[in-house]
């Protein structure tokens, strides 16, 4: 601090004074924030320090791993065993289903090929495991061990054995990052199985989700099934996605207050399915250009002019 | 405790801080922090932990810099939001600096209720960032790592000042 404006010799070099850096940094910061959460711009410099700290990451996972593998050392016999046991009985009920369903495949297509039907996207998938969830408390995604090395690509949506868990938001070359369903930035849109009502499910954290849009009065009950419209192109139609568990109808508020739990083993860790990349839909009628294309009266005036 | 040997309280005359040693402490820091816990609470956030503790000891050699090189770093790691962190650990690296000049004269318990506001300010900074940004409130039980942090400041203390400690000349009828 100066006394009455004379500062003191600079015997030792310091640089700038701390407030100076802190304007420049607290400025660099908020430029950098603002950039990413309104353009999403920097994903480049992100998949460089990921790639960068992926040795050091992966040094950070070994406590993890030596306690899982301490547990699984005294735990694995019986659990092997009743885990054995189980995938048996459940492979007997499902063969008859599997049998039938390369025949009822070949079947359908058959069909729609008669029916001159857009063939639909084959179901294909890549098996990936969740690493761990994110630290980041704001939003729920988890880390799954398959990046761009396997062909991930962000977009693609993420399903386990019971239903679809959320969509892939960021890939890096080993790993991805998953956003899941109770994401509050998540929609996804649906219909009820029951009678294919079609709304928009958005997260709403803390492991629910919420019917949005919808009118008090619509046909809703607890317990309904909802599963993708697949109206989006990212998702396939008709996987099961949530059941509504609570609706709030009050009259006052415009829409119905509905909450939904997700079927699919959303907020658990293990094998997950990152299904293929769904083929583009065709393109919207765009009413612009098809107000331009009609020939107006004006342009026939005017050509008759020219 | 009058001759608590981390404040200048006391009378021992520390050797001077090797600079390979401050990053190697941050680094380490770093890897604890890359550790998934996933959304477990009361997890200490470790590289804010070491940054304030060698911004209150070397002010001079760690400051607003490397706080945000840390943050940028974390930002990745946490896939969060660029520059949350960044942000949040400069105005620790101010604070701390700011503070450097008198917390040292203060005994370590009491050194450790200077920072807890630090650390609370660092968790407030963050949730700030992303609540304007529209992400969900992470609930009280978030801010139980500023706590834990506070209590680590003690032991951290001695373990980042051990090579300080150690006697220039070596003395082998010395224990230590």
């Amino acid at each position: 601090m100066s006394v009455v404006g004379h500062s003191p010799p600079p015997f030792f070099k310091r640089g700038p004074a701390p407030l100076a850096r802190l304007i420049f940094f607290v400025t660099v910061s908020i430029t950098l924030l603002v950039v990413d959460l309104r353009f999403k711009t920097l994903e480049w410099a992100r998949l460089g320090v990921a790639t960068a700290a992926w040795p050091l990451q992966k040094a950070a996972f070994l406590p993890i791993d030596a306690a899982g593998g301490l547990e699984g050392y005294f735990s694995r016999l019986t659990t092997v065993l009743a885990e054995n046991d189980r995938l048996r009985a459940q492979a007997l009920e499902s063969a008859n289903l599997l049998l039938r369903q390369g025949h009822l495949e070949q079947e359908n297509k058959r069909m729609r090929a008669l029916l001159e039907m857009r063939e639909r996207h084959p179901a294909e998938g890549r098996l990936a495991e969740i690493i761990y969830a994110a630290r980041d408390p704001f939003s729920r995604r988890v880390i799954i061990d398959k990046g761009m090395q396997q062909g991930i690509a962000a977009g693609q949506a993420v399903v386990d054995e019971l239903g679809v868990i959320g969509q892939v938001v960021r890939v890096f070359p080993l790993t991805a990052e998953v956003s899941l369903l109770t994401d509050k930035d998540q929609a996804i849109p649906v219909q009820v199985s029951r009678n294919g009502l079609r709304a928009v499910l958005a997260g709403a954290g803390a492991g629910v989700m919420e019917l949005r849009f919808l009118a008090a009065n619509a046909e809703v009950q607890p317990g309904d099934v909802l599963v993708t419209s697949g109206l989006d192109g990212v998702y396939l139609p008709g996987l099961p996605v949530a059941t509504v568990s609570q609706i709030d109808r009050d009259n006052s508020f415009a829409f119905a207050r509905i909450t939904c739990e997700p079927i699919g083993g959303v907020e658990r860790h293990g094998l997950v399915l990152v299904l293929g990349a769904r083929q583009a839909l065709p393109p919207q009628p765009d009413d612009e250009l098809t107000a331009k294309s009609k020939p107006g009266k004006g342009e026939r005036v005017r050509k008759r002019i020219r | 405790m009058a001759g608590s040997q981390a404040s200048h309280a006391s009378r021992r005359i520390l050797q001077p801080v090797k600079h390979w040693f401050i990053v190697l402490t941050l680094f380490i820091g770093l890897l604890l922090n890359m550790i998934p816990f996933g959304h477990l609470p009361g997890v200490p956030d470790w590289i804010a932990l070491v940054l304030a503790f060698w911004c209150v000891h070397q002010p001079l050699r760690v400051g607003m810099g490397a706080a945000f090189i840390f943050g940028l770093a974390m930002d990745v790691i946490d896939a969060a939001v660029m520059g949350q962190h960044a942000l949040a650990y400069v105005l620790l690296a101010f604070a701390a600096g700011g503070l450097s000049r008198r917390i040292l004269w203060f005994p370590l318990s009491q050194q450790a209720i200077h920072i807890l506001p630090l650390f609370l300010g660092t968790q407030l900074v963050m949730m700030a960032a992303r609540m304007i940004g529209g992400a969900e409130f992470p609930g009280l039980w978030w801010f139980l790592s500023s706590f834990t942090a506070t209590l680590l400041w003690h032991p951290v203390t001695y373990i980042l000042l051990t090579p300080q400690f150690m006697p220039v000349e070596k003395d082998s009828e010395r224990p230590i």
